[in-house]
């Protein structure tokens, strides 16, 4: 089962791997669609992605945080398409035997997809104005 | 040399397509980006662009070959 995911509907609310028991703590991350950015007004978000580059960095970013953080289990799904204010556009789920571990794995993974991954985000304001959100590539290798 | 162009988010926007064949003669995709951003209006110097060949990131000096399926990223904003 692959730990990092493009979906269209809604994300799992639970964890979607079995959480060993040997995890003390699951850590899970929401990023959701806010209302404001750089001072205008967000109607809606629509995300798209380079779906092959997305899923294999992605994929690489999970291996990373399982060996850095000794993450017991962790897996991290992406919304693609249009979304309203207020849902979940990404959730993270990092499990470890302890808490300082499944914090950290999780902050790790969702810096990284955000710095790394292939996928885009188009605003859409009040006023009817849309803009492509331009964040900078970090981590660059290329 | 023929290659297959994917344009993504802001580029395809600026190009009009998601994708295209391209009989070129640059040899780098660093070439090719420049000819193609003077051609097309493309907003974004090679600074913010990673380039990916065959569905892996690569360096600008990659050297292009027939066939290639070349993608220019632009600066990602998921999250």
């Amino acid at each position: 089962m692959s730990a990092f995911r493009l979906v269209d509907g809604p994300l799992p609310d639970h964890p979607p791997f079995d959480v060993p028991v040997a995890a003390g703590a699951v850590v899970t991350f929401d990023g959701r669609v806010r209302d404001h950015n750089d001072g205008k007004a967000v109607q809606r978000l629509a995300y798209s992605a380079y779906a092959a580059l997305a899923i294999s960095e992605g994929e690489t970013i999970m291996v990373e945080a399982l060996a850095k953080f000794g993450l017991t289990a962790a897996a991290c799904y992406h919304r693609l398409g249009d979304l309203d204010l207020g849902e979940a556009a990404v959730r993270v789920w990092a499990a470890a035997a302890h808490r300082e571990e499944a914090f950290a794995g999780c902050r790790y993974i969702i810096d990284e997809v955000k710095s790394r991954v292939p996928i885009w985000k188009k605003e859409t304001y009040t006023d009817g104005q849309s803009a492509w959100v331009l964040c900078a590539h970090q981590g660059s290798r290329g | 040399m023929k290659i297959h162009i994917q344009y993504f988010a802001m580029l395809a926007e600026k190009r009009g397509l998601s994708d295209e064949q391209l009989t070129v003669e640059a040899t780098n995709l660093a070439t090719l980006y420049d000819t193609l951003a003077a051609l097309h209006g493309f907003p974004l110097s090679r600074s913010a662009i990673r380039p990916a060949v065959n569905d892996a990131f690569c360096a600008w000096d990659h050297p292009l070959r027939d066939g290639d399926r070349v993608v220019f990223v632009p600066p990602v904003s998921g999250g």
